[in-house]
C-alpha cells in the first residue's frame, strides 16, 4: 500500500510518502529525523499487517510544511536525513 | 533627485517621497476593492504633504501584490522581495535578515551589507501563513487587531492551538471560548502559531543577525514577543514598519 | 422491514435514521459482528448476522465519543432484543475510533471505507472520493476492497464540505440548494482562482461587487472546488468504478463538474452510502472474529 501522509493546501502539497510494502519498520528514519516527524507503530490502515511500520506521527501530519522545513533550505538542498536512512527506499517526499 | 516608492498591498497602499534620501510625504490608504482609485488617493495625499506636484516626481517605482494597479502612475516596478532588501538595508546597515508579514503574504528575504537579495522563501496562497489569519481571529476572538497583540502581555499560561487552516482554527478558538480559556491564553496561542509558521520559513533561508522585522504585524507586540522568543534574539523594528517597501521601492528610483 | 427516519433539517449531509431485519432470527446465529464509525457530525453503527446486515443506525455525534458509540449502537438494536453484550465483535472507525468502549479494536475510516464501498457497490469499485465536513479522503482500492494508495486531508478547509458552507453562507444560499443553483447560469465561468477559503470568499465578495449573479459565483466555486479534488485523485491515481461517498455526493454542482474534469461518471447506489464506513468496520470485525476463532 501507498500511504500519503500530510496535505495539500494553496500553497502546495506536503505528503510524505511511504511504501508499507517495502518498509519493515527498522526505525533508521525515524532516527535520522531530528524533529520527531516520525514513528513506529502498527499501521492503523490495514487491520491484518501486524508487524511493526513506520508512520507520520499526529503532531506533525498537518504541519508538514513547517515541520520539515529545516531539512529543505531553499538553495543547495542537502538529501533528505529520513529519505537517504531507508534502507529499502520506502520513503519519499512530494515537495 | 525627487522620487516615489508606491506599494500596492493586498489591504493598504503605502506611497512615499524620496528627496535625495530624505523622506519629504508619505500616505497609507486602505486598498478596498479599488487598489487604483486608492493609489491615486494615497499619491496625492503624499504629493499634497510635500507641498509638490506630480511633475516634481522624476521617477516613480511600484512594488506589491497590486502593483500593476498602479501603472498609471508608475513607468517601472520591482518585486516585494527587491523593494523590501533596499528599504531595509537602509534604515538599518547592519540588517542580513528581513521578514515581512503581509496581509496575504509572509516573507523572509537573506541579504548582504548592500541590501541585495541573497535568498528569500514566501509563504505564499493560504491565509495561515499571513496577517490575515490575525485579522480572522481577532474577529473570532471579538477583539480589535489592534488589541490583539497587547492581550498576550496578560496570558498565564500557553495554550495549544491545532487548527492549521484559519477556517478551522476559528472553530477552535469558538470552543475554546467556550471551555472558558482566558481571551489572553487564546490570543497568545494565535501569536504563537503565526510565529512558528514565520520562523519555520526564516529557518529554510538560514538565519543570520541582525533581523529586521517590517509590514504593519511588526506593530503587534504579540507578534514581535512570539518571535523574538521563537528566534531566541531580538528583531530589529524600523518607526514605520509598513512603509519599508515603499521606502525601498523609492530608493531603487533615485537608482 | 422495521424503518424509521427522523429528518432534522439541520444540516444537508446527514438524516437520522435506523433500519433492521426482522426476517433475521439473530439468537441462532455464528457471528454477531458490528462496525462502529463515530465522525465528527454524525455516527452510524452496522451489526451483522453471519455476514448478513441486521440493522443499522445513523445518528448525531454527542459531545462525547463514547456515548455517541453507546447510543448509536443501542438505536441500532431497539425493538430488535439484541443487546450490545451480544456482539462478539467489534471494530471502531472514524474520527472516534478509539473511544468505542466495547469495541476489540480500531481500524482507519480509509480501510473501512474501501472494505464498505466495496460490499456497497461491487468489486468494480477501485476509486474512492470520501468528502464529509471536516476532511476529505482519496483512495485507491483493488478488486478485493484492500487499500492500494491513499491520501486524507483534513488540514485545509478548502477540500472539505466546511469549504462549501462558508460560500453558502456568504452567498445567503442553503447549503442543499448550492448544486441546484450552480446550474442555473448561460455559460459556465473561470474557477475562482484562489484555493484559501479565507482568499477565495474575498474573490468572490469582488465578483459579486463587478455584477456577477451569485448563481455565477456559486458555479466558480464549485468548479474550484472540483478542479481542487480531481487534483487530489490524480495524486493516487483515478480508475474506474468511481464511487463519490460523504455529504459532496450530494452537492451536484460539484459532482458533475468532477466528472466531467476526470472524464469518469460515479456509480449510483439506492443504499445509505454514510454507512460505508461501519459496513466496512463490521465486514472487518467478521474477518477478524474468525481469526481469532481459529487461533483459540
Amino acid at each position: 500500500m501507498i500511504a500519503h501522509y500530510g496535505y495539500k493546501d494553496a500553497s502546495g502539497e506536503y505528503f510524505i510518502i511511504l511504501d508499507t510494502e517495502k518498509c519493515d519498520g527498522c526505525g533508521a528514519c525515524v532516527d535520522a529525523c531530528r524533529w520527531g516527524v516520525l514513528e513506529v507503530g502498527v499501521d492503523p490502515n490495514n487491520p491484518f499487517h501486524e508487524e511493526p511500520i513506520v508512520l507520520v506521527t499526529e503532531e506533525h501530519r498537518n504541519k508538514l510544511k513547517y515541520s520539515c522545513a529545516q531539512c529543505k533550505p531553499v538553495s543547495d538542498r542537502p538529501p533528505l536525513p529520513c529519505v537517504s536512512a531507508c534502507p529499502n527506499g520506502a520513503l519519499s517526499h512530494s515537495w | 533627485m525627487i522620487t516615489a516608492g508606491i506599494d500596492c498591498g493586498a489591504k493598504t497602499v503605502k506611497v512615499l517621497i524620496l528627496k535625495d534620501g530624505r523622506v519629504i510625504g508619505k500616505s497609507l490608504a486602505l486598498a478596498g476593492f479599488d487598489t487604483k482609485a486608492a493609489t491615486e488617493q494615497s499619491f496625492n495625499i503624499a504629493l499634497r504633504g510635500a507641498g509638490l506636484s506630480k511633475n516634481d516626481i522624476q521617477r516613480i517605482v511600484a512594488t506589491g501584490a497590486g502593483r500593476l494597479e498602479a501603472a498609471f502612475l508608475a513607468k517601472e516596478e520591482t518585486t516585494e522581495v527587491a523593494a523590501d532588501a533596499r528599504g531595509a538595508i537602509k534604515l538599518f546597515p547592519s540588517a542580513r535578515t528581513v521578514i515581512d508579514v503581509g496581509a496575504e503574504e509572509g516573507r523572509a528575504i537573506k541579504i548582504d551589507r548592500n541590501g541585495k537579495v541573497v535568498d528569500f522563501a514566501v509563504n505564499e496562497k493560504c491565509a495561515a501563513g499571513a496577517g490575515a489569519f490575525m485579522e480572522a481571529m481577532s474577529r473570532a476572538l471579538e477583539v480589535p487587531l489592534e488589541e490583539l497583540g497587547e492581550l498576550t502581555l496578560k496570558s498565564q499560561r500557553a495554550v495549544p492551538m491545532n487548527a492549521q487552516c484559519v477556517v478551522f482554527a476559528e472553530s477552535e478558538v469558538v470552543t475554546l471560548i467556550h471551555a472558558k480559556t482566558p481571551k489572553e491564553d487564546i490570543s497568545r496561542a494565535i501569536h504563537d502559531a503565526i510565529s512558528d509558521r514565520i520562523v519555520s520559513m526564516v529557518r529554510r533561508i538560514g538565519l543570520e543577525r541582525d533581523v529586521v522585522l517590517i509590514g504593519g504585524v511588526a506593530k503587534n507586540i504579540g507578534f514581535v514577543n512570539s518571535l523574538n522568543r521563537d528566534l531566541e534574539l531580538e528583531v530589529k523594528i524600523p518607526e514605520e514598519p509598513e512603509f519599508v517597501g515603499a521606502l525601498g521601492a523609492a530608493i531603487l528610483a533615485a537608482e | 422491514m422495521a424503518q424509521e427516519v427522523r429528518t432534522t433539517g439541520e444540516y444537508w449531509r446527514w438524516t437520522e435514521s435506523r433500519w433492521n431485519d426482522p426476517d433475521i432470527d439473530w439468537r441462532k446465529a455464528k457471528t454477531i459482528t458490528a462496525g462502529v464509525d463515530v465522525g465528527s457530525v454524525s455516527s452510524q453503527a452496522v451489526i451483522m448476522v453471519d455476514g448478513k446486515i441486521f440493522a443499522t443506525g445513523n445518528m448525531r455525534t454527542g459531545s462525547s465519543s463514547p456515548d455517541s458509540a453507546l447510543n448509536v449502537t443501542n438505536w441500532a438494536l431497539e425493538g430488535t432484543g439484541m443487546k450490545i453484550e451480544d456482539i462478539h465483535y467489534t471494530v471502531g472507525t472514524g474520527y472516534g475510533r478509539v473511544n468505542v468502549p466495547f469495541a476489540q479494536k480500531a481500524i482507519t475510516e480509509i480501510a473501512c471505507h474501501a472494505r464498505g464501498a466495496n460490499w456497497i457497490y461491487g468489486p468494480t469499485v477501485r476509486t474512492l472520493l470520501d468528502m464529509g465536513g471536516q476532511d476529505c479522503k482519496a483512495i485507491h482500492c483493488d478488486e478485493k476492497g484492500k487499500v492500494i494508495n491513499f491520501l486524507m486531508n483534513d488540514k485545509c478547509a478548502a477540500g472539505t464540505g466546511r469549504g462549501m458552507e462558508v460560500f453558502a453562507d456568504l452567498l445567503a444560499v442553503p447549503i442543499t440548494k448550492i448544486g441546484e443553483v450552480s446550474f442555473q447560469i448561460d455559460e459556465e465561468p473561470p474557477a475562482v482562482n484562489s484555493t484559501c477559503v479565507v482568499f477565495a470568499k474575498t474573490e468572490a465578495t469582488g465578483l459579486l461587487r463587478a455584477g456577477w449573479p451569485k448563481e455565477k459565483v456559486i458555479a466558480a466555486y464549485c468548479s474550484a472546488m472540483a478542479h481542487r479534488v480531481a487534483e487530489l485523485l490524480e495524486r493516487i491515481g483515478v480508475e474506474k468504478d468511481f464511487v463519490i461517498t460523504g455529504g459532496i455526493s450530494k452537492n451536484i454542482g460539484v459532482v458533475k463538474r468532477l466528472e466531467k474534469e476526470l472524464g469518469i461518471e460515479t456509480l449510483k447506489t439506492d443504499f445509505d452510502v454514510q454507512l460505508a464506513g461501519a459496513v466496512g468496520a463490521a465486514l472487518f470485525a467478521q474477518a477478524l472474529l474468525k481469526k481469532h476463532r481459529s487461533a483459540a
